[in-house]
């Protein structure tokens, strides 16, 4: 194994939607940096919209919604505990970044007079933008890394923050897939935009890439900060979504919402009043799935030819595209069938949840000189436009520290020994020639996810799952990689078990439920204000083992009333009493 | 460490008269996100070397000769 080492100004860790973002707003806050993005895959087709995007799920657009509004939603939507600056951040700043986008050339949809053809899909209002013509995303945002200079280097894993003396982040430590190559790159800020943490629980299918998630995202982002000294959030908040069975992809709700397709039980009945993503929603789909309503379907079929048609191209040929070939294999035509749906594995993410890396509304994490956005980075319900616009915040807020912390020639200090450790660890799996292999560990460890950590949450199960995943852990010391391509699997498997231990530890340490079915503790079923309205974080203690804190919640900056407070707790459609 | 030999189904198939990898041809690979793609230097042509797919498509909507076809892994077809 050869060392590489670089040396950069701004390193950006992961180019898939908020990584380009960051690279390209740190150029142009500061042309005379070196910006570094850094991609496992290649930047060109990597991350959650490699193909596309069929809409902007949160898109807060004058006229529609105010931001004032958005933070209420989403605040209810997260049972109160959110910290509402880095959502009204979000919000007031969310019309800009779709109006940069629009710029650089994506298409969203809009009507005869120009304006925007926003859709209502949230419970109270108006946030969805659709992107029939979606599917061009990554190759505007390549064009504007190549417009502002940015370096890509394709095909590189992050492993590893680098620190300096003071604790701070320095850069990174990871390894080509291809040559096998140990890379060190120095830096004086590093942004982790390293996506979900997607491959935690195992598919129902069995099949380790049969996730929701792009599994390139492992939850590599989630390790690294942890090691690295940053404090998580909302770990217990898992990410759980309602999907096509088997498939394991969204039907999806939004694009077929407005056009009058709608989730409903064996009968055909709508039993849930919104189809917004929530852990009320997914308690009530939960409810219906175990009942003998159950299972749960996408119902299209009363829908007119002419919009079949039109959701069919939507559907088919963005974001993921295979939906329509999975469909054709199965006999399901949505014009006859309703589409069979289930609950999906389960993962960390802010995006569509709120589980993950602590951070204020500048995109900085408890680290100095670290920064987070996108997926990874706890800003509940933040999804694609929140990944772009955090991007920006910290690719803006990347290059203001470093210049206020590094004038003219400075450069941080590093110890050699984490470099020399870490080596050690990446390179060990190549150096066995007998063992264990990385995907049957994989394998066991997603299984021992899905056995006992899945809600229901059971403390009991939760107990003996953490001894299991110690087991497995010991067995990781024994993974044979014979290439690079093995070896990027044995890594992921340490991020993967990061984060199973921290699903564990988050949801025992959380005694009450909250967020629906995200964090549904069996026995303690009652959410409980007087104890538990407090973010719960995660870091690493001085002592290596994981250890809990209880902050308060900020005070509010939008004020909700009662009625608002509880709207997601009514998410039942009202018929017969509620099965619960 | 031994090896056993189990016969696989794999989702991705490559049209062999239509690839152009023996003229330098690498589009399928360099886009894959997991990397799962790789070039027969002896044959010179493409193939899927691992079976770790999202079933995502890059590899079929980029191919230049449309040599490509992405099929829904077994498991959960
Ligand atoms: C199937 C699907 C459908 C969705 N639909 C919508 C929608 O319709 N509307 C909407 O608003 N949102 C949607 N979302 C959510 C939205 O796409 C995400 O919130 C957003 O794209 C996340 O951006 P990100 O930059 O955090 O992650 P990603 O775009 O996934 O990028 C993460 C990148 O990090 C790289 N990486 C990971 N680990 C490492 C490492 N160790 N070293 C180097 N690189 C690494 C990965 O390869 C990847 O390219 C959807 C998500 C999915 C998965
Ligand atoms: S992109 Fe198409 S032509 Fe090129 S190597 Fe792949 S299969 Fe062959
Ligand atoms: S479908 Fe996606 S993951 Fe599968 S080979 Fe093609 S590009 Fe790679």
């Amino acid at each position: 194994m050869k060392t590489v080492e670089w040396s950069v100004d701004i390193l950006v860790v992961g180019g898939g939607t908020a990584g380009p973002m960051a690279a390209v707003k740190a150029k142009e806050r500061n042309p005379q940096l070196k910006v570094m993005l850094l991609e496992k895959a290649n930047v060109k087709r990597s991350g959650a919209i490699s193909m596309g995007m069929d809409g902007l799920n949160n898109a807060v657009v004058p006229g529609f919604a105010t931001p004032e509004q958005y933070v209420k939603e989403i605040t209810t939507a997260n049972d109160g505990v959110v910290n509402q600056a880095t959502v009204y951040a979000y919000a007031q700043h969310s019309y800009r970044t779709i109006q940069e986008l629009d710029r650089w050339g994506v298409k969203f949809e809009k009507d005869e007079t120009g304006d925007y053809a926003m859709r209502k899909v949230h419970h109270i209002g108006t946030y969805v933008l659709p992107m029939p013509e979606g599917h061009h995303m990554k190759k505007v945002l390549y064009r504007q890394l190549k417009q502002k200079r940015v370096e890509v280097t394709n095909r590189v894993i992050a492993t590893r923050v680098l620190l300096d003396e003071n604790g701070a982040a320095a850069g990174v430590m990871g390894f080509d897939c291809r040559s096998g190559d140990f890379i060190v790159i120095r830096a004086k800020a590093v942004i982790l935009c390293c996506g979900a943490a997607g491959r935690l629980g195992l598919p129902t299918s069995g099949y380790l890439f049969g996730t929701y998630e792009n599994p390139t995202n492992a939850g590599d982002g989630y390790a690294m900060a942890y090691h690295a000294g940053a404090e998580l959030e909302n770990l217990e908040c898992y990410q759980i979504n309602p999907l096509i069975k088997d498939y394991n992809g969204p039907s999806c709700a939004y694009v077929t919402g407005p056009f009058g397709g709608y989730t409903a039980n064996n009968k055909g009945e709508r039993f849930i009043e919104c189809d917004y993503w929530s852990g009320q929603m997914m308690m009530e789909f939960y409810n219906e799935l175990q009942s003998g309503n159950g299972p749960v379907f996408l119902k299209m079929n009363h829908l007119a030819e002419e919009t079949i048609a039109t959701i069919e191209n939507i559907l088919h040929t963005n974001e993921r595209p295979s939906r329509g070939r999975f469909h054709e294999g199965r006999g399901t035509d949505y014009r006859e069938k309703m589409v069979e749906m289930h609950i999906s594995e389960i993962g960390f993410c802010s995006g569509h949840s709120a589980s993950g890396v602590w951070v204020n509304e500048k995109g900085e994490t408890s680290v100095k000189g670290l920064y987070a956005a996108g997926d990874m980075a706890a800003v509940p319900h933040n999804y694609m436009l929140g990944a772009f616009t955090y991007g920006w915040f910290c690719g803006e807020n990347a290059a203001d520290y470093i210049a206020e912390t590094y004038p003219a020639g400075a450069k941080p200090v590093i110890d050699q020994t984490q470099i020399d450790l870490e080596r050690a660890r990446v390179e060990a799996p190549l150096l066995r020639t007998d063992g264990l292999p990385p995907a049957q560990v994989e394998y066991k460890l997603r299984r021992l996810v899905n056995d006992y950590l899945q809600p229901p949450k059971v403390t009991r199960k939760m107990e003996i799952g953490l001894e299991r995943i110690q087991q497995v852990r010991a067995d990781m010391e024994h993974m044979v990689a014979g290439n690079p391509h093995e070896l990027m699997r044995a890594m992921e498997v340490y991020h993967i078990a990061d984060c199973a231990e921290m699903a564990a530890r988050a949801s025992l340490f959380r005694k009450e439920s909250r967020w629906g079915l995200y964090h549904y503790r069996v026995d303690y079923p009652q959410r409980n204000d007087a104890e538990w309205f407090v973010h719960c974080h995660v870091r690493k203690g001085a002592d290596g083992e994981m250890e809990h804190l209880k902050r308060a919640v900020e005070p509010y900056i939008v004020e909700l009333d009662d009625t608002e407070k509880s709207a997601y707790d009514r998410l039942r459609v009202k018929r017969e009493p509620a099965i619960a | 460490m031994p090896l056993a030999a189990t016969l696989s189904s794999v989702p991705v198939v490559i049209d062999e008269e239509k690839c152009i990898a023996h003229k330098g041809c690498t589009v399928c690979v360099d886009v894959c996100p997991l990397d799962v793609l790789a070039i027969d230097m002896l044959k010179g042509k493409a193939f899927m070397k691992y079976d770790e797919c999202w079933y995502c498509m890059p590899c079929e909507t980029d191919c230049p000769t449309d040599a490509v076809r992405v099929s829904i892994p077994y498991l959960l077809r």
